[in-house]
């Protein structure tokens, strides 16, 4: 029991991770980023790419390493979120919802198939395993790894945390969330803002992807598919639109789905995991934080 | 001659929207596609068309929730699957003809229309697309795990469609049998659109707000239309299973239901003629560009986002005015005659 707890806590930071830029760029202009999965997965193959030709300098420094990769790949894909928002997104701000999620699903298939073209079909193994020795605690075998990205998970949530509720950039965000008309009367650079929470968005997910990368250590292309979907399962547990709600929707979707999988079987992992997207839709649609959302007119 | 130079895209333009607007632009439809055999009748053709007119029928159903209501629905290939595995098993495991399975399949599809439409539609319509997408994912999972449906390996020997002890399961018999049907399927939808309910639709997707307040039961009207796409969806499943005799789980991933929305969003959404253009252009261009498969579906992307910046409307927009249907005007007139106007020929 304890192992399963461990286990879905650990998956949980993962999802809460890429649940915090869904909930991010959902909070602040209330589109939904679908290419978001795919940032993830295009932050796993900048770290391997970085790893691969820095070679066996890389494999030898082990976690070390990984970070370095890890913050490279954050300003990548956090680029990459630039980018996709700057062409993609905002010539369509206004624009009818169905023509910008459509726009965000052509911004997937485009990322996913991109890096096919790049990187090939086949799925490409990690240089650097963190597998590590497990240890005792409480009946659960844990390993320094698994403790370590954890640690980095909440390091990065807590900085996003800090960011949005104590800088002024985090305070214009905020105010956008509530009225970008009202924000741009006050003097605040909407784009520029609207720009700096894909960046941070897309840059979360690119490290979720690395620490994916080193942990599972196989990645292929249309592994951002799957846990975009379960991300955004995360936020809309939590409430979509808050952050303390995507980082308790990540961990809860986690332990809801390793104690899930351990009663029905593994292979059931994703139908129970969606299911529960319907169910908490239906009964609960604003989750566990969510205020009640008025739509306006 | 300059000036029928400098005229020309004008009058290009013209002509385009004559050939638009022609009432029996149907039926050279109709024709093109009962001909097309007598053309080349090679059995990679014959499949190569079956499978294009498969497409239209799906990117018609889906038009039907994308293009006339507005709501995205990104997990279409799931009610194809719940078509193709409903018809598939009773056909294979009970022995049922295929024709006997079409209404067990139209209520498979209307319960699992309501099932995910009933809870999502009431709120932001943003949550329906990402909730269609996981319900692809359970379907295709769930299909890959249970017994019945046969696991990975999927269904095999579905038999044929029989109709009055007429063999159609031959490439010739199939063909001409999807004409008929996705025929139907393309008038019935178009028919609907035109209706009272299509209007309704309509007004929903330009302003889902004032259509409440015109006292239009959205909740209710959006779930008709998600229904709906889901019949026709289920429907066109059980072709395919007729078409390749053979079902399994990779049919029905995510690429499919998104090569569907594709067609339906390059031809023009809520526009039907566009709709079975961009449904044939884009099953039959993969056969003509094999080489560039691998940029296919790269390309697809982009063209999605370009189209959306660019030319929301598709490349063969719906009209914004409805025909008068020739009932309707000799009502108008016999209504003018009453009020003792002059009736204008």
């Amino acid at each position: 029991m304890t192992q399963l707890i461990w286990n879905g806590l650990f998956v949980g930071s993962f999802y809460a991770l890429v649940a915090l830029g869904y909930t991010m760029v959902y909070g602040i202009i209330r589109l939904l980023n679908f290419a978001h999965g795919d940032l993830y997965m295009l932050g796993a193959f900048v770290g391997f790419g970085v790893l691969s030709v820095a070679g066996g300098l890389a494999t030898g420094l082990g976690f070390v390493a990984l970070l370095i990769v890890m913050i490279i790949s954050m300003l990548v894909t956090g680029t990459a979120g630039l980018v996709l928002e700057r062409v993609a997104y905002r010539p369509l701000r206004g624009a009818p919802r169905l023509s910008v999620l459509i726009t965000a699903v052509g911004a997937s298939f485009a990322l996913e198939y991109g890096m096919r073209l790049v990187a090939g079909p086949n799925p490409e193994v990690y240089p650097v395993r963190l597998a590590g020795d497990p240890v005792n605690l409480l009946g659960a075998r844990i390993t320094v790894q698994q403790v370590s990205l954890i640690l980095i998970a909440i390091l990065l949530m807590a900085g996003l945390q800090w960011l949005v509720m104590g800088t002024e950039t985090g305070r214009a965000m905020r105010a956008i969330s509530q009225d970008p008309t009202a924000a741009l009367y006050m003097g605040i650079n909407v784009d520029a803002v609207i720009a700096r929470t894909f960046f941070i968005g897309s840059a979360l997910a690119g490290a979720a992807g690395v620490m994916a990368g080193g942990y599972y250590g196989k990645i292929d292309f249309l592994m951002g598919f799957i846990i975009g979907l379960k991300a955004f399962t995360a936020a809309v547990i939590g409430g979509i639109g808050n952050i303390k709600g995507a980082m308790l929707g990540g961990l809860t979707l986690g332990l809801l789905e390793s104690i899930g999988t351990a009663w029905i079987g593994g292979q059931w992992r994703d139908v129970f995991a969606f299911s529960f997207l319907i169910i908490f839709l239906t009964l609960r649609p604003t989750g566990i934080l969510g205020e009640r959302v008025t739509e306006r007119v | 001659m300059t000036t029928n130079l400098a005229t020309s895209p004008a009058r290009a333009r013209a002509l385009f929207d004559r050939i638009q607007q022609n009432r029996y632009l149907g039926l050279v439809g109709l024709a093109v596609a009962l001909l097309a055999p007598f053309i080349t009748a090679t059995n990679y053709a014959l499949s190569v068309m079956t499978s294009a007119l498969l497409f239209v029928m799906l990117a018609v159903g889906l038009n039907i929730v994308v293009g006339y209501c507005g709501l995205l629905d990104l997990g279409y290939a799931a009610f194809f699957a719940i078509g193709a595995y409903v018809s598939g098993i009773l056909a294979t495991r009970y022995g049922w003809p295929l024709l006997a399975t079409v209404p067990v399949v139209i209520v498979a599809a209307v319960v699992a229309g309501i099932v995910i439409g009933g809870p999502t539609l009431r709120l932001r319509s943003d949550y329906l697309a990402i909730v269609t997408l996981g319900f692809g994912e359970i379907i295709r999972v769930t299909a890959n795990n249970l017994t019945i449906t046969g696991g990975p390996s999927g269904i095999y020997g579905i038999p044929g469609i029989m109709l009055l002890g007429v063999d159609l399961s031959g490439p010739v018999g199939l063909y001409y049998t999807c004409v008929v049907v996705v025929a139907l399927a393309v008038l019935g939808a178009a028919r609907l659109g035109r209706s009272r309910l299509g209007r309704a639709w309509r007004f929903i997707r330009e302003d889902e707000d004032a259509a409440e307040a015109m006292g239009i039961n959205t909740y209710r009207v959006k779930l008709a239309a998600y229904i709906g796409g889901a019949i026709w969806g289920g429907l066109a499943g059980i072709l395919f299973g007729a078409q390749l005799s053979a079902i399994s789980p990779p049919s029905f991933t995510f690429l499919w239901s998104a090569l569907i929305l594709m067609a339906v969003v390059l031809g023009g959404m809520g526009s039907t003629p566009g709709v079975v253009l961009g449904a044939i252009f884009i099953s039959v261009l993969p056969e003509l560009l094999r080489e560039a498969a691998d940029y296919r579906y790269f390309v697809f992307g982009i063209l999605l986002i370009i189209v959306m910046i660019f030319r929301r409307q598709g490349l063969w927009p719906a009209r914004a005015v409805e025909r008068q249907s020739r009932r309707d005007r000799r009502r108008a007139e016999e209504h003018d005659v009453r009020k003792g106007k002059e009736v204008v020929p």
